[in-house]
């Protein structure tokens, strides 16, 4: 039992992850020595997961605004405006300590917490998709990270009942000690009917709403905001532990709540729990809040209240109801046997007042603890320019039909079917496009809309050069978007650095925030939502920089789309964008030459634009079902990727002159796109770029059984489905 | 046709049924859990896919007891027609309604994938409109799908021809490849023994219409329909 006169002493406040010169800040503000609830209740909004105090700087550079853009960062999610009265809410974030501590808790947490992120503001989760990267397949810890957070992802998003329609999922030693996982969640709300965080009206009723408390996730949000060390796994009791049953419980009361009028203002129990909502809430509203932690729904006895103000238990809520309409509120929720207190109340004094038990626990200025967190605008380096490195230094294969039949088989290239079996894509009956292509498409209601959704980011890109990487995660994204039909709309980033106070690392974020400004501001593709994840850092060693990118796009008839299979023979193979046959950075270079060497590959975002516009158009216009991108593995593994999907083959006849042919095959140029067309409209298509100055080039025609490259090397399309189909199977069953 | 979709805290695949259920034509109502009675007129009762109670417990055991599966039980021994879905076919083995059990899928792994299913009779108001021995085309998403029963159960429902649909690949080969979660014989569905209660892990529902995937399921729910339009 912790009694709220215990002393602080220097090892508290450090225990606390506060610095001293932030802890005297913390004594200025208030003109006295805090009590240990109010230690607790700055050290959760001071820490970096909660303040950004690392990042706010740079984060205000981001492009944030559009016509289509409802509401940008700041909420719980972004919002925009997809037309006829409807909305599109989404919101991705990490949940990377708490998922290498523990894998399957972590993970559903994870995902857990941004499906609630997103139906608090008022929309129906309509999809989820996931980025996640694990260390080298050698390491031990590995497939158990892998096995446990797979199993999680699908554990909350099965029950919970929402199709998971993408996501991405790599290996790289980096991540060893530091695992990434980070959760997306799309809802659909009515442009009318959205709510949002700041409460209104003096004395209105603050009611907690969801499961009770518990002891789970104490601190949990200052674990995130700290590097790892051997004694991390010791921090398992401060991994939360997900109810998924509870939450589509929480989901239908709250939706069913908001139908009827009675909600303010609501705000979900995240990071840092009842501490960071009461708080935003009032904050944001102009508001005190007084809270009495009797009313608490508790699932432990004697709980006190620091650790009720620190708790991270899930599946909770906060709202500001309509004064009067309690009963009816309270009727609802024991409907769906879920907890109902009214805890609390707003006020007009600007303080944040805690009881429990008669007496006044904290008594805080609101305002202050969001606005005079500290900012810090950490020293940060430049990474130095790597060289270009030319195609005719790299070696040539001895085979590239070899070479290519090894990429697709291996660990980052080879199909991820026995991760994304694991997850419901098909729930709701929606699903356009599964896993396993561009973007995963959903048709929105009875259609004829339909939303496109994808997470990308290539980390190895952004360690070598952190502006272009941040760009080409961007361009990545619009382009993947763009393959399927969709018009890019709006991004949500979810930027996993390491340890911020090392200037390399700053100086790694704060370049790839450039490039994804530039990026957005050339592509119109604003960021309306993210979540930075700081400190992936295990002793010292620090993660790829890994701005995962998750993008939406909108196909105003669903039916209207193209996807990655070839669908017949005798179709003509035409290539979209210009190849110079850049290898440095490339998985060729890497994973066939073993050299992770040189400057990542420039992305022209004019060019980016034109080639995507007018691919867009021409699956708008019905002239093309058959698209895919070019990205990791180049125009090989984009071919031998629509063979596997279609069961075709296809022979490439034609290679530019002067290029060596594995320049031509697996050099990464950004901007391009494979596309099967009806061969009698091939030539008008060619014709058509031209006039407009996209770069297009014949390759060749589809049919048979196998990949024929240039030169004539075959590899049957069966050959390339058993080792792409049998990775990941294998090394899981501890084969591979 | 009048149907009525059980909603149990948990049930997620009850919008997805409803949809099929309209689409093929017939009158749906959601009826809550707690309630005591069925809609005046439900011709069919339908329990959805989801995971009823979080399935903590083992699947569908709580809502096998809930309220109103008393109604439905009454309903089914006046000859009412009963259709449960993954977590309702689970539901319906809980409440007694239909035999044996469904266990941990054998890869004890939950599996969503697009599952091709034979049709083992059609002279029932569930498969009329399809053709016996067809290999239909539609998908699993479960954890637990495994259909398990002892060696007399089995029996039985063999030599009573009971069995409404087995795993099976593209050509309506019933091998051990396509019975991924290991059910005995690979089972995917069976009927009451007056045939009036089914049962089955696979969704018809997500596959109605081309746009996502297909229309095979459809024939299930204009069997259906099409039999009441007859009967009445």
């Amino acid at each position: 039992m912790i009694r709220n006169d215990v002393a602080i002493t220097p090892e508290l406040v450090k225990e606390h992850g506060l610095k001293p010169d932030e802890y005297e800040r913390f004594v200025a503000l208030i003109g006295r020595t805090p009590t240990i609830t109010e230690l607790g209740i700055v050290s959760a909004m001071w820490n970096e997961h909660c303040s950004y105090k690392s990042s706010r700087l740079h984060l205000r550079g981001l492009p944030t605004k559009a016509p289509w853009v409802i509401q940008g960062p700041g909420e719980n999610a972004g919002v925009i405006d997809i037309g006829d009265g409807l909305a599109c809410v989404f919101k991705m974030e990490s949940h990377n300590h708490p998922s290498f501590i523990e894998p399957y808790q972590g993970a559903t947490t994870g995902v857990g917490g941004i499906l609630r992120d997103v139906f608090t503001m008022g929309a129906r989760p309509i999809a989820a998709l996931n980025f996640l990267r694990f260390g080298e397949p050698d390491h031990p810890k590995t497939p158990h990270l892998v096995s446990g957070v797979v199993a999680g992802i699908g554990g909350y998003g099965n029950s919970f009942g929402v199709p998971t329609v993408g996501g991405s999922v790599g290996f790289h030693p980096r991540y060893n000690g530091n695992i990434l996982v980070n959760a997306m969640a799309v809802g659909l709300a009515r442009t009318n009917e959205i709510f949002y965080a700041a409460a209104t009206g003096v004395g209105n009723p603050i009611v907690y709403l969801g499961s009770k408390t518990g002891r789970d996730g104490i601190h949990g949000a200052t674990m995130a905001s700290a590097e790892f060390d051997e004694s991390s796994e010791e921090k398992r009791p401060t991994v939360q532990v997900g109810d998924p049953f509870a939450e589509k419980l929480l989901l239908e009361a709250c939706l069913e709540l908001m139908k009827s009028g009675a909600v303010i203002a609501i705000q979900d129990m995240g990071a840092a729990g009842l501490t960071c909502s009461a708080v935003e809430m009032g904050a944001k509203g102009d508001l005190g809040v007084e809270l009495d932690l009797d009313k608490v729904p508790c699932r432990e006895e004697g709980m006190t209240a620091y650790e009720m103000m620190l708790s991270e238990s899930q599946e909770r809520m906060l709202m500001v109801l309509k004064p009067g309409m309690e009963k009816e509120a309270e009727a609802i929720f024991i409907k769906w046997g879920l907890d109902f207190a009214i805890i609390g109340r707003t006020t007009d004094t600007l303080r944040f007042v805690v009881k429990h038990q008669g007496e006044v626990m904290a008594d805080l200025p609101i305002k202050e603890l969001g606005d005079e967190a500290p900012l810090y605008d950490r020293p940060h380096i430049a990474n130095t320019h790597l060289p270009v490195i030319p195609a005719t230094s790299v070696k040539a294969p001895v085979s590239e039909a070899d070479a290519l039949l090894k990429l697709v088989g291996s660990p980052d290239q080879c199909s991820k079917r026995w991760v994304w079996e694991q997850y419901d894509h098909l729930i709701l009956g929606n699903t356009v496009q599964m896993p396993g292509g561009d973007a995963g498409v959903v048709r929105v209601e009875d259609g004829p809309k339909g939303l496109a959704m994808t997470t990308d980011v290539t980390p190895r890109y952004c360690e070598a050069d952190p502006v272009e990487g941040g760009k080409q995660a961007v361009a990545e994204a619009w382009r993947n978007i763009t393959a399927v039909g969709g018009l890019p709309l709006a991004i949500t980033d979810n930027l996993n650095f390491g340890n911020p106070e090392r200037p390399e690392v700053m100086g790694q974020f704060v370049g790839c925030l450039r490039g994804i400004s530039d990026a957005c501001r050339a592509l119109d593709f604003p960021v309306v939502s993210g979540n930075v994840s700081l400190y992936n850092e295990t002793n010292g060693q620090g993660i790829l920089p890994t701005p995962a990118i998750g993008g939406v796009g909108l196909l105003d008839d669903v039916t209207v789309n193209a996807s990655v299979a070839f669908k017949r023979e005798g179709d003509a193979v035409i290539l979209i964008g210009e190849t110079q046959g850049w290898l440095g950075q490339s998985i060729y270079l890497r994973d066939i030459c073993g050299r992770e060497e040189g400057a990542p590959p420039p992305v022209d975002l004019t060019a980016e634009r034109r080639n995507g516009d007018f691919v867009r158009q021409l699956i708008r216009s019905r002239q093309v079902k058959t698209v895919h991108d070019c990205s990791d593995g180049g125009l090989a593994l984009a071919l031998a990727e629509m063979a596997m999907a279609g069961g075709i083959g296809a022979v490439i006849a034609t290679a530019p002159e002067g290029l060596p042919l594995h320049a031509f095959l697996f050099g990464e140029d950004q901007g391009r796109y494979v596309l099967a067309v009806n061969p009698d409209e091939a030539a008008d298509i060619l014709y058509e770029a031209a006039s407009i100055g996209v770069p297009a080039m014949a390759l060749g025609v589809t049919g048979g059984d196998s990949l024929i490259l240039p030169g004539g090397q075959a590899i049957s399309v069966k050959k390339l489905k058993a080792a792409h189909e049998s990775w990941l199977p294998d090394y899981m069953a501890g084969k591979a | 046709m009048k149907s009525a979709v059980l909603v149990f805290p948990g049930s997620n695949r009850e919008g997805d049924m409803v949809r099929a259920l309209t689409q093929a034509g017939s009158k749906v109502e959601k009826v809550w859990h707690a309630d005591h009675e069925l809609p005046k007129g439900t011709d069919l009762v339908v329990l959805p896919g989801g995971f009823s109670y979080g399935d903590y417990l083992r699947c569908g055991a709580i809502a096998g007891r809930a309220h109103i599966m008393d109604a439905v039980r009454a309903h089914a021994a006046r000859g009412g027609l009963v259709l449960g879905v993954c977590n309702g076919f689970q539901i319906l083995c809980e409440s007694g309604l239909l035999p044996g059990i469904l266990m941990r899928n054998a890869n004890l792994k939950f599996i969503c994938h697009r599952q091709f299913l034979r049709v083992e009779r059609n002279d029932t108001v569930f498969a009329k409109r399809y053709a016996k021995g067809q290999a239909i085309d539609v998908c699993v998403a479960h954890g637990e799908g495994n259909y398990t029963a002892d060696t007399e159960t089995l029996k039985r429902l063999e030599g009573e021809s009971l069995v409404a649909f087995r795993y099976c690949d593209a050509d309506g080969q019933v091998t051990p490849d396509a019975n991924r979660n290991g059910s005995m014989n690979s089972i995917a569905g069976i009927y009451s023994e007056k045939l009036n209660v089914m049962g089955m892990m696979p969704h018809p529902e997500n596959l109605i219409e081309d746009l996502v995937g297909g229309t095979d399921g459809r024939g299930l729910f204009e069997s259906l329909v099409s039999s009441f339009a007859k009967a009445a």
